[in-house]
């Protein structure tokens, strides 16, 4: 039976030390993969491990990245939020891993969000 | 939903939408009987007999983004394509816990999937609740407590950072895609 042990735990604690955690609290940028059944099975799971990929090779400790639960857009799904500090949150849609890496790229890192797989841009729409 | 670990996901995060601090996923099989066994366990809010007895009918949900609720009925079909069955024990206050049998060679009985990307994306998106994930398949057996991990880690690092997630992900072989 695969479990975690103890010794690489250890490792990884040992190798955070001196470094300021901002991931327990503050933060600049935070993702929610809306995880509803809708999301799910129109494959949310995939841009979580696509975002965690991205997360861990970026190395920053300022952009939290988590869940919630359906948005009431099930045909948009699967969708993402990217909310910044000091300006709207972005809903973006009908995304897909490599889309989702260029957001993290351009937006999350970049500071420029990705208007095409947004759901709307201004505040008012029509459909 | 395409196969075990994806349905595994959708009721674990009703778990949570339901505010358990505690999610509990066991995965069995008796090869003597050919059945295999999901259970999911909460300690959430639970629900009252009323609710209860409508759990599986998609058009009862207590959320208010939808008026549909597909979750359960989903894995109810999943499970008796196959000739097993869903079941729901809840009591209101205490919790939940669900439990899917498969005939585990069925034709129609979906793959397992991967169960680490689900874990890791329960954890990312919950980290301020635990999950104890245990599966004793012969294809994949896995034992994660994220209590015991918290633990160990002792407020140095959150249970959600990419480094212990890593951990927890290199415990599965299976790989979606």
């Amino acid at each position: 039976m695969a479990k975690l042990k103890v010794e690489d735990l250890k490792k990884i604690k040992e190798s955070m030390k001196g470094t300021v955690n901002i991931r327990q609290g503050d933060y600049r940028v935070k993702i929610t993969v809306h995880m509803g059944t809708c999301g799910i099975a129109a494959g949310a799971r995939k841009l979580m491990t696509a975002l965690l990929e991205k997360l861990e090779k970026s190395g920053a400790t300022d952009i939290i990245l988590t869940s919630s639960g359906c948005a009431g857009l099930c045909n948009h799904e699967p969708m993402i939020t990217v909310e910044m500090t000091d300006s709207a949150p972005v809903k973006y849609v009908k995304l897909d891993p490599d889309k989702v890496a260029r957001i993290f790229d351009e937006h999350v890192i970049g500071g420029h969000p990705v208007a095409e797989y947004a759901l709307a841009v201004g505040s008012e729409t029509t459909y | 939903m395409q196969d075990l670990s994806l349905h595994i996901l959708d009721i674990a995060e009703n778990a949570t939408q339901a505010g358990a601090t505690l999610i509990e996923i066991d995965i069995s099989e008796d090869t003597d009987k050919d059945l295999l066994e999901i259970s999911i366990r909460d300690n959430g809010k639970g629900m009252d007999a009323e609710m209860l007895k409508h759990a599986t009918d998609p058009f009862v949900t207590t959320r208010t983004t939808r008026r549909v609720g597909m979750g359960l009925p989903l894995l109810q079909q999943a499970a008796r394509e196959t000739g097993g069955d869903l079941r729901i024990t809840s009591e209101s206050g205490k919790g939940t816990r669900v439990v899917a049998t498969f005939q585990e060679s069925h034709i129609d009985r979906r793959p397992l999937g991967d169960m680490g990307a689900t874990l890791t994306t329960l954890i990312m998106g919950n980290p301020d609740r635990d999950f104890v994930y245990t599966s004793s398949l012969r294809e994949e057996a896995v034992e994660v407590d994220t209590r015991s991990i918290r633990k160990e880690l002792d407020g140095a690092m959150g249970i959600n950072d990419p480094a212990v997630i890593r951990l927890i992900r290199d415990l599965f072989r299976k790989r979606e895609d």
